[in-house]
């Protein structure tokens, strides 16, 4: 699929403003541990262009997506962020990416592995449907294993139930 | 539960050899409400049944390779394992070595009924240590009754100074046996995963144990997520899930070498591998764009067969006793409930019917009953039959999850998450549901697998 980055831009303006049903979170998540590797920008002018640093400072929370309880479909807010998502990576057409899934505490580990696998995808799906090439993006699910929000509260839920996109670097 | 309990009751009336054992009373039960008529609660007579366990005598007090130190000491631990064993069960009330007279060697197989008896003892376990010139401790076990002054069982067995304890669990084993009817299950050992680290972060290790919680053994380093572990039905190969440059995959490891093999290499997450009853077959699941399904491929390797299909999550199969059929969760009706099918994948039929979410079922090794994580809100460890009938709750917590049988199917395992800190606990509890404790592992531990007994 040919990918539009003046499109893309034009989505991800017209949809950030629509959003309105979900807050991205407030924190970011933890980096990925030995899933990828992160680099930290040695320059103190600000990230590196086309980093995943520059990614997460570009995208400003828009890099997580998050669902209600058991659910994987995109809403609004997500599709403004998946959309913001696209473009940066249209900017950067060597960059690859891994999608991580995420599930709240509150289910068994094993659906919980799966269901994140499932909300990864849609993510992915969705990111593949703005233009970007399949090939470009991984899917990972940690299930319930790597929780951002630590309190066992619908609040802390909320902010599990995620799906972040992570750069290559 | 009261299943459970009834055979148990029945089996002991049915013993010539207890005879004298208080009645199980009909009477109460016949005459109590509909709701307490299957209630048997009254199993204080049970657990009235007093046992004596004095230390173990020994020919000679000498050094031996043990943990537990010098014979006469390897004796006093020996009583306070079985002791413990029996405890930790409900259906006895035992009086361990530090209460108790220590026989010598020349009572063991002539004991002194008149002074027990006078002790109000029902049962009295004695046994004897004999360090051997090779290194190897032999360790006798003999059960009496003591108001029939009549020995009911004995046994014995020669192990390496480093399996001790197995001498103690083989000797509550066939106490157990013996007096219950049922099947033993001391003798065995628990895979599960070590936790340590902040909620964030935990550090997830894949670790080995007795069936009593001791003998804790690392078998990796944390460098990568074990999750799931499942033993081989000989003991000697354990399967687990294993993250590998983030992705899950399947491994087969062998305890004794702590090596491991990919059992099968994809480019999908794999999730939930399961051995068939005769360690022929693995089952696992497999997501791909978003939908899991169960196959099943053999040890070895081979070719994958797919057992399911359904737009949906399928994971989480396991085996009946006899291989024929296979319990499994499966999303496919919008939530996750508790489904069974041939072995083949044939005539998948959902079973759970009583609201909620089911989750994570285990067959039992007896065959009649499937161990499963019910959720409404909290999540239960509960029970039902095989084809979703008597559903009973086994724990009431916040988040209790992964049932694992104990090798006879009275028993089971779990593991428990704490509110907030998310630390986890590996918890024991018997099918009456009244007999629960927490197992006193060194560090957090969650995925309890339970293996058959030790060959």
């Amino acid at each position: 699929m040919r990918t539009n980055p003046a499109l893309i831009a034009m989505l991800a303006a017209g949809l950030a403003v629509s959003a309105c049903s979900k807050k991205p979170p407030a924190q970011l998540p933890p980096d990925p541990g030995g899933a990828v590797s992160t680099e930290t920008p040695t320059a103190s002018t600000g990230p590196t262009p086309g980093s995943q640093a520059d990614f997460v400072a570009t995208l400003m929370g828009q890099d997580t997506i998050l669902f209600d309880t058991d659910q994987y479909n995109i809403d609004s807010a997500d599709q403004a962020a998946l959309a913001a998502q696209a473009q940066w990576l249209a900017k950067y057409p060597a960059k690859r990416a891994t999608v991580e899934g995420h599930a709240d505490e509150r289910g068994t580990r094993e659906y919980n592995l799966a269901l994140g696998e499932r909300r990864a995808n849609a993510a992915k799906n969705y990111l593949v449907s703005l233009g970007v090439d399949a090939a470009r993006i991984a899917t990972v699910s940690y299930g319930k294993e790597r929780p951002v929000a630590l309190g066992s509260d619908e609040g802390s839920w909320a902010r599990n139930r995620r799906a972040v996109t992570v750069t290559i670097d | 539960m009261r299943t459970a309990l009834l055979t148990l009751v029945l089996a002991l009336s049915a013993s010539p050899a207890l005879a004298q054992t208080a009645e199980p009373a009909p009477a109460q039960t016949a005459a109590a409400s509909a709701e307490q008529a299957i209630d048997v609660t009254d199993d204080s007579d049970w657990q009235n049944q007093t046992i004596a366990i004095p230390a173990f005598a020994t020919n000679a007090d000498v050094p031996t390779r043990t943990s537990a130190g010098s014979t006469a000491a390897l004796g006093n631990a020996l009583a306070g394992v079985i002791t413990a064993d029996l405890q930790n069960n409900g259906l006895f009330k035992p009086t361990g070595p530090g209460a108790l007279p220590r026989p010598a060697l020349a009572q063991i197989q002539a004991p002194e009924f008149g002074g027990w008896q006078a002790r109000g003892t029902d049962m009295l376990i004695q046994g004897f240590v004999r360090a051997e010139a090779d290194g190897q401790v032999t360790v006798g076990c003999y059960l009496y009754d003591v108001a029939l002054k009549q020995q009911l069982a004995k046994a014995g067995w020669t192990l390496a100074p480093g399996e001790w304890r197995r001498a103690a669990h083989k000797c509550a084993d066939m106490v157990y046996s013996r007096l219950s009817g049922e099947s033993p299950f001391f003798d065995s050992k628990v895979a599960f995963i070590a936790e340590t680290g902040p909620k964030d972060r935990r550090l997830k290790r894949l670790a080995i144990m007795d069936s009593d919680g001791q003998n804790f053994t690392y078998l990796t380093t944390g460098q990568t997520t074990a999750l799931t572990p499942r033993w081989s039905p000989d003991y000697k190969s354990i399967l687990y899930l294993s993250y590998f440059n983030g992705q899950p995959r399947i491994y087969i490891l062998d305890p004794a070498t702590k090596s491991q093999r990919l059992l099968l290499s994809a480019r999908n997450p794999l999730f939930a591998p399961r051995w068939s009853p005769d360690g022929q077959w693995v089952l696992y699941s497999m997501a791909q764009a978003g939908n899991t399904d169960i196959y099943k491929i053999t040890a070895a390797g081979g070719s994958p067969v797919k057992l399911t299909d359904s737009p949906g999550i399928d994971i989480g199969g396991s085996f009946s006793p006899d291989g024929s059929r296979i319990v499994f969760e499966s999303d496919r009706s919008g939530s996750q409930q508790v489904y069974v099918m041939n072995a083949d994948g044939s005539n998948q039929k959902r079973i759970s019917f009583f609201g909620g979410r089911g989750a994570t079922p285990e067959w039992s090794p007896r065959g009649d009953q499937i161990a499963f994580t019910h959720i409404v809100g909290n999540l239960r460890v509960a029970t039902m039959d095989p084809s979703g009938g008597s559903l009973r709750y086994l724990t009431d917590d916040w988040q209790d999850e992964a049932p694992t049988w104990a090798p006879n199917g009275r028993v089971i395992q779990f593991f428990r998450t704490a509110r907030n800190t998310g630390r986890t606990s590996v918890w024991q509890v018997d099918l009456t549901g009244r007999n629960l404790r927490k197992l006193d592992t060194p560090v957090d531990g969650s995925d309890p697998a339970w293996g058959p007994l030790r060959p």
